[in-house]
């Protein structure tokens, strides 16, 4: 089955290794969503996450190559782990004197915020998942979508463990009972 | 004391334990150049970079050693990207060093700038751009480490040329390779469990042996795993060698060109032991159709080729060797008399006669050439191949009791390999008989080489295969484009002119009582003879799995052919 799996991805700070993820994916023919990159808590270290379309077979070779880059130091696909997933979005939208108002009542609705008023148009910022900044998307549209940014998906999961800290010493799990693979760790 | 960059590199090296390099020097190169000649460095000067990569790659297979190549920027740094792909594909561990522009060139199309580390990005494990020369050492230590570390692969560091100018401390402890973060990879208790409760029930096991037997040494281990557990071995293209050939239980190479019995036992088998090899779609066949009735083990370093052409049963990540011998005591002593016999029962309809016995039909045949080659070094050569029809051959007819006695591009099937790979793999192993087979074609390629070996002095022998055709290519026009021979006659020079031209000594042969003959005064020969076997023009290699066929639709040896499949034990 074909689901969208997110990883998170810590790196070293070096230039080209963002370059040397994409070819990756690009060369192995997985298709990526989104890419995020930014720093961590600890300097030198940076962290993406990846959204990729891939069966199960696909998400453990994936993880595998990437393992494979001298620079990448961990690797965790926290698809099926509980997590918070978000998007950022800034939307601009024109906005008459007429419509202004129902525009900012959606603005309400959705928990977005106004960042700037000009006579013809608002800017709305908004996080949340996806799906929430898609539907913000659809009811807005009507009123013309002019200009549009988003950064694409962040995720952290819950509870008190640090990604960054397990790299090197990752959980037992085996990562896949069925097919017999045991890379355990 | 501080020294240069270019100083740092060969120190460096040095201390790594490396003593021969091959290279062409160049202009963003020359610090490093001129500095070499302080250090204890045997440097081969080759004819062409891509030569350069090859020498690289013989020397590391030949020897389990890194091989190092060094070029100059821009075209001298291009000219690799063949070599390096072909060490990629085949696992062998090599580093390339290309000098580039000054750091404040770079990014303004200088004369001579190649971003060659984004050229090589997708065929190398890892590469380096070296702008400063505190970084030199770094990378040269980290870059022998990877390239020789779990599954072995080309490394390239790119180092501007006012890094090799500069000047800094040696930081020789500093340098250590950086901790290696990845998660040591065990594999699970479960798994070895697993794999022997496999072995124990299965009736028609078959072990695949691949590659990874001679990277990881463990010819001992699997000999004793067979023997003990009663299993056949078939090997792989690159694992020929990690089993001997003469041993009852090898069947012999698998896949396109392999004999039919391996492949009809690998169809039927119940159990499928993978060491160290990679389902090459070349040894596969149809996928779909691949060893139906397997349950399939899959012992391998490399967690990326788990489950990534054949689906597993059960996988164990790690080297094969450890994994072997930690097995090895659970395994039980099995008979497995009964698929011996099948299989052996296979031989007699495909093993009509030994290629030996054949009455001379007046024609020389390449199968022929290889045969008596095999019988005249006693089995006992450092073979080099090309690729193409001869390589094949080779494979089929040169018995190979030793790892490391066959080298041969595999994964990429690079044509030009043989000469420099087989001036690597004698430098590496100088009291080795190294002897290429190599195509008229192939050797074409990276016949400049031969100035290499005259100029270097070296003892090689060289069996060119002269079939007047690029012969593979034309096989496959005959069997699958009716006979239409586009692009593939060759017209070539007189070869045993050619060597004499570079001094070394040229010898043709047309007849088959001369083979034994000619290969006897090479071998008694110092210095490197060059024999062209100007054999049948229009053979073709059997049995063959046309390419994505199942591989049991093997193309069978017509019965009208002079020459018959060979029988198990020449
Ligand atoms: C660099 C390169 N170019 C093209 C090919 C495709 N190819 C595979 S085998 C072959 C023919 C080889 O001819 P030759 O060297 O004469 O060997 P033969 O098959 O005749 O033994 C060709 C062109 C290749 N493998 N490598
Ligand atoms: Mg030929």
């Amino acid at each position: 089955m074909i689901d969208t799996h997110t990883y998170v991805v810590y790196v070293e700070d070096r230039p080209g290794v963002l370059n040397r993820v994409a070819s990756l994916f690009r060369r192995r023919g997985f298709n990526i969503e989104s890419l995020t990159v930014g720093h961590t808590e600890r300097p030198g270290i940076s962290r993406m996450t990846i959204a990729v379309k891939a069966d199960r077979t696909d998400a453990q070779r994936i993880e595998a190559h990437l393992y494979k880059l001298v620079n990448v130091i961990s690797v965790e696909d926290i698809t099926t782990a509980p997590s918070v997933l978000r998007d950022l979005a800034m939307i601009k939208v024109a906005a008459t004197q007429e419509s202004r108002g129902e525009v900012m009542q959606l603005v309400e609705v959705f928990r977005a915020r106004v960042v700037d008023v000009a006579p013809d148009s608002l800017v709305i910022e908004i996080t949340g998942t996806e799906d929430k900044i898609d539907s913000l998307i659809e009811v807005l549209r009507p009123y013309g979508v002019i200009e549009m940014v988003r950064t694409g998906r962040v995720a952290i999961t819950r509870g008190t463990k640090n990604g960054a800290a397990t790299a090197g010493a990752r959980s037992s799990a085996r990562l896949s009972d069925d097919a017999g693979v045991s890379h355990s760790v | 004391m501080k020294l240069t960059g270019a100083q740092i590199l060969w120190e460096c090296l040095v201390r790594e334990g490396v003593s021969t390099v091959f290279g062409y020097p160049g202009g963003a190169i020359l610090p490093a150049y001129d500095a070499m000649l302080d250090y204890p460095i045997r440097h081969v000067l080759v004819r062409h970079e891509q030569g350069a990569t090859h020498m690289a790659d013989g020397y590391a297979r030949a020897s389990g050693k890194v091989g190092v190549a060094v070029a100059t920027s821009g075209p001298g740094a291009t000219n690799m990207v063949t070599g390096i792909a072909t060490a990629m594909m085949d696992s062998s561990p090599i580093v390339c060093i290309t000098g580039q522009v000054g750091s404040h060139l770079i990014g303004y199309d200088a004369f001579q700038e190649t971003d060659i580390t984004g050229v090589t990005l997708p065929i190398t494990k890892h590469n380096y751009l070296v702008t400063r020369p505190e970084d030199i050492a770094p990378a040269i230590r980290e870059a022998v480490y990877i390239a020789a570390h779990g599954r072995p692969g080309p490394v390239l560091i790119d180092i501007t040329k006012d890094a090799q100018q500069r000047s800094c401390e040696l930081d020789w402890d500093g340098a250590v390779p950086r901790p290696h973060k990845r998660p040591e990879r065990r594999p699970h208790p479960d798994d070895y469990a697993r794999a022997l409760a496999l072995i124990d029930q299965a009736k028609r096991p078959l072990i695949l042996g691949g590659h990874g037997i001679m990277l990881s040494g463990a010819m001992k281990v699997v000999r004793e795993f067979a023997e003990r557990a009663h299993i056949p071995v078939a090997m792989t293209l690159l694992g020929i060698g990690g089993f001997p050939a003469s041993h009852p239980l090898n069947l012999g190479m698998m896949g396109m060109h392999g004999e039919a019995w391996v492949n009809t036992a690998i169809q039927e088998a119940d159990l499928l032991l993978a060491f160290g090899m990679r389902f090459d779609d070349r040894v596969t066949g149809n996928l779909k159709t691949y060893a139906p009735n397997a349950k399939k083990v899959h012992i391998e370093i490399d967690p990326a080729e788990i489950n990534k052409n054949v689906r597993v049963d059960v996988a164990i990540v790690g080297d094969l060797r450890n994994v072997l011998e930690e097995l090895l005591p659970h395994v039980a002593e099995g008979d497995r008399s009964e698929w011996l016999d099948w299989i052996a029962s296979l031989k007699g309809d495909s093993a009509v006669r030994d290629i030996q016995n054949m009455p001379d039909s007046g024609h020389l045949y390449a199968a022929h050439v290889v045969h008596d080659l095999w019988h005249a070094t006693d089995g006992s050569a450092l073979v080099v191949t090309d690729v193409g029809q001869h390589q094949m051959w080779e494979a089929q007819y040169y018995k190979h009791e030793h790892p490391r006695s066959l080298i041969t591009s595999g994964g990429l099937g690079t044509m030009g390999f043989a000469l420099p790979a087989a001036i690597g793999a004698k430098i590496a192993r100088p009291d080795a008989e190294v002897w290429a087979v190599v195509g008229d074609g192939g050797f074409q390629m990276t016949m400049a080489e031969l100035g290499t070996i005259a100029q270097e002095r070296l003892d090689i022998n060289i069996a060119i295969i002269n079939n007047g055709y690029l012969g593979m290519v034309r096989q496959w026009q005959e069997f699958f484009y009716e006979r239409r021979y586009a692009a593939t006659p060759l017209l070539n020079p007189d070869f045993a002119k050619l060597a004499a031209a570079y001094g070394l000594t040229g010898a043709t042969v047309m007849k088959r009582p001369d083979v034994i003959p000619a290969v006897q005064a090479a071998r008694a020969h110092r210095g490197t003879v060059v024999i062209d076997f100007q054999v049948e023009q229009e053979d073709s290699v059997f049995p063959m799995v046309p390419a994505g066929a199942d591989l049991h639709a093997m193309i069978r040896r017509p019965s009208a052919s002079p020459i018959v499949e060979t029988s198990a034990d020449p």
